[in-house]
């Protein structure tokens, strides 16, 4: 399709309590320099249920206007209501590019939708740039397991859209003066449309400490952790940290803790600020996951672990000495 | 039940190396093997045949000549019949490109073997790592998806998928047909006896090219293409790590906190 406006969309993801994702919030600040190149504005669409606190987000973090598709049937995420509604809403507004945190969400809906529109999806993007010479977005992502580098463009389809990696971006400046302009779209899905019932929800045990893709702090075990109790003292660090506790494919194929703590090729992609891989050998795999968090911290007693290659701050020793050590370091100074 | 399955034969990206003098990767002498997701999607179609024995699994994959290699390791480990759609006016097809190409193919297969029940997929390709064909042959089909699923079984004319979410799992339901991305269950793909080994190096994979489906010729293929890849390039390599082994553990863990708070990390 043609673009109808400049302007660029954030999708504003929302929990099922209505409030805004931290990705979305996110993307809003790249979001502001990307609109500013392409001459439009920045829009967030925020599509939930009971989601005035989301909107009230979207609006602080900078959005000149907030596109809201409010109503029950978008309480739970479904492929066909949220895909019918963005789709509605690229139809009558025509943007020109459009950013979608690369969420399961995200990474569900966002080929439904351009498949639908005919256009370019770019996935899980790092790096979001505006090309001057063609008026493009170069979206930049890992693909060969993060082995190699891509910037592709979408030239000539509109919208452009690409999923970004949560955590890969930080959220702009909060400001509770800015005026956004607010529009309701009574968008709603009949029944009949949404072709996937939901039976059960089923949280992990402590499911709140899971979120890996939009962790700030994620401390990780390996093989070297040694057994399901050696996690103890990781998730005592991970909680001292405000982080949640990440895990190496070894340890979660010995039952040592749950696959949605998985990060890696076959489990999640990260970017926190902070990562502490503990006894994590730093197989290819593993690494594709989580290289590009901010800092890495590597604790390992073997001195030639490939993980300390890529690590800010490599330890060569026994985690089950280093850790409670630095948990009592981080207490005694905050005494 | 009559079951699809997409398979894709990928290098496997655990064994790429970076030549340190170009910066470029070394592709050659990497083995090929079956995308891992795509054998857990496989996997799990197997499973659904073991509980219902009147099933019959379909593999296709797209891609060239050679890709028949991976066809007939998925042929030993649960598949009955092969299709490989191959051309070299498919090549450089993006996920839209490819996704519509594989639409057709299965029109085509529907056309020779009744419409599919199930369609099931890897999440993603550990290559590409896009995890859009799949939701994008659903939307050609115009049929439900589940992505990240990890289970699956077939109740009636439903099918019900346990699928990982942010938060943990949910179980959602779907009537057939319906279109499964699969990620890394809790189990292992099966191992091939002898016996199914020959047997599937023996069987005949039908290829199918460009003329034998219903294509639109502006679809396909790198003109049909709405992404290009303007550039790539190796990530740059982290320099400058600081190396931390003092005498006890616990020296080296006060001179981790002093580094990270004098870095304000934490």
């Amino acid at each position: 399709m043609e673009a109808l406006s400049k302007d660029l969309w954030v999708l504003i993801e929302t929990g099922e309590d209505g409030s805004a994702k931290s990705v979305g919030l996110e993307l809003l600040n790249p979001g502001r320099r990307l609109a500013d190149a392409q001459g439009g504005a920045l829009v967030a669409v925020v599509v939930g249920c009971q989601t005035e606190a989301a909107v009230k987000e979207a609006g602080a973090y900078g959005a000149d206007k907030i596109i809201v598709v409010d109503g029950p049937e978008y309480r739970h995420y479904t492929t066909d209501a949220y895909a019918d509604a963005l789709y509605a809403l690229v139809n009558k507004y025509g943007p020109t590019t459009m950013m979608i945190g690369a969420t399961n969400v995200g990474r569900d809906v966002g080929p439904r939708l351009s498949c639908r529109l005919k256009t370019g999806l770019t996935a899980d993007c790092t790096a979001v740039d505006y090309d001057e010479d063609t008026g493009n977005i170069a979206w930049t992502r890992p693909t060969f397991g993060g082995n190699l580098l891509a910037t592709i463009m979408c030239p000539d389809h509109r919208p452009q859209i690409g999923t970004v990696r949560p955590g890969v971006f930080k959220k702009g400046e909060r400001s509770q003066d800015r005026q956004p302009e607010i529009i309701r779209e009574e968008i709603h899905i009949t029944a009949d449309r949404i072709r996937t019932r939901v039976v059960e929800v089923i949280r992990e045990l402590n499911a709140e400490n899971v979120n890996l893709e939009s962790a700030e702090v994620i401390v990780s075990g390996g093989r070297g952790v040694g057994g399901p109790e050696g996690f103890a003292p990781l998730k005592e660090l991970a909680e001292l940290l405000g982080g949640v506790v990440g895990a190496s494919r070894a340890a979660v194929d010995s039952d040592w803790i749950g696959h949605v703590h998985q990060v890696g090729q076959t489990g999640k992609t990260v970017g926190p600020k902070l990562y502490i891989a503990c006894g994590i050998s730093g197989a290819i795999q593993h690494v594709a996951g989580m290289s590009g968090s901010g800092t890495i911290v590597a604790i390992n007693k073997d001195p030639d672990a490939p993980i300390f290659q890529i690590a800010d701050y490599s330890v060569v020793g026994d985690l089950k000495l280093v850790i409670p050590a630095l948990i009592k370091e981080i207490k005694e100074s905050r005494k | 039940m009559n079951i699809l399955v997409c398979v894709k034969q990928v290098p496997d990206t655990t064994e790429i190396k970076i030549d340190p003098v170009t910066n470029t990767l070394i592709r050659a002498g990497v083995p090929s093997i079956v995308n891992p997701f795509d054998a857990y999607a496989l996997e799990i179609a197997a499973r659904i045949k073991d509980t219902m024995p009147d099933t019959r699994i379909t593999l296709l994959s797209m891609g060239p000549p050679q890709a028949e290699a991976a066809l007939k390791e998925c042929l030993a480990v649960g598949g009955d019949q092969a299709y490989l759609v191959s051309d070299r006016a498919f090549g450089g097809a993006d996920t839209l490109a490819t996704s519509y190409t594989l639409k057709c193919a299965i029109d085509k297969l529907e056309e020779l073997n009744g419409a599919f029940d199930l369609i099931f997929c890897g999440k993603q390709a550990i290559d590409g790592d896009t995890a859009q064909v799949g939701p994008e042959i659903a939307e050609h089909m115009d049929c439900p998806q589940i992505t990240y699923g990890v289970e699956a079984k077939v109740e009636g004319d439903e099918v019900l998928v346990k699928r990982e979410t942010g938060e943990g799992y949910e179980i959602l339901a779907a009537k057939l047909p319906c279109v499964i991305t699969v990620t890394k269950p809790s189990f292992n793909p099966r191992f091939p006896t002898i016996k199914s080994k020959m047997a599937a190096n023996r069987a005949r994979i039908t290829t199918l090219a460009a003329s034998d489906l219903p294509v639109d010729s502006t679809r396909i293929g790198l003109k049909g293409s709405p992404t290009k890849v303007k550039k790539s390039f190796t990530p740059p390599q982290k320099q400058g790590g600081v190396t931390i082994a003092e005498e006890t553990c616990e020296a080296s863990a006060r001179k981790l906190f002093e580094l990270l708070n004098t870095a304000h990390v934490i």
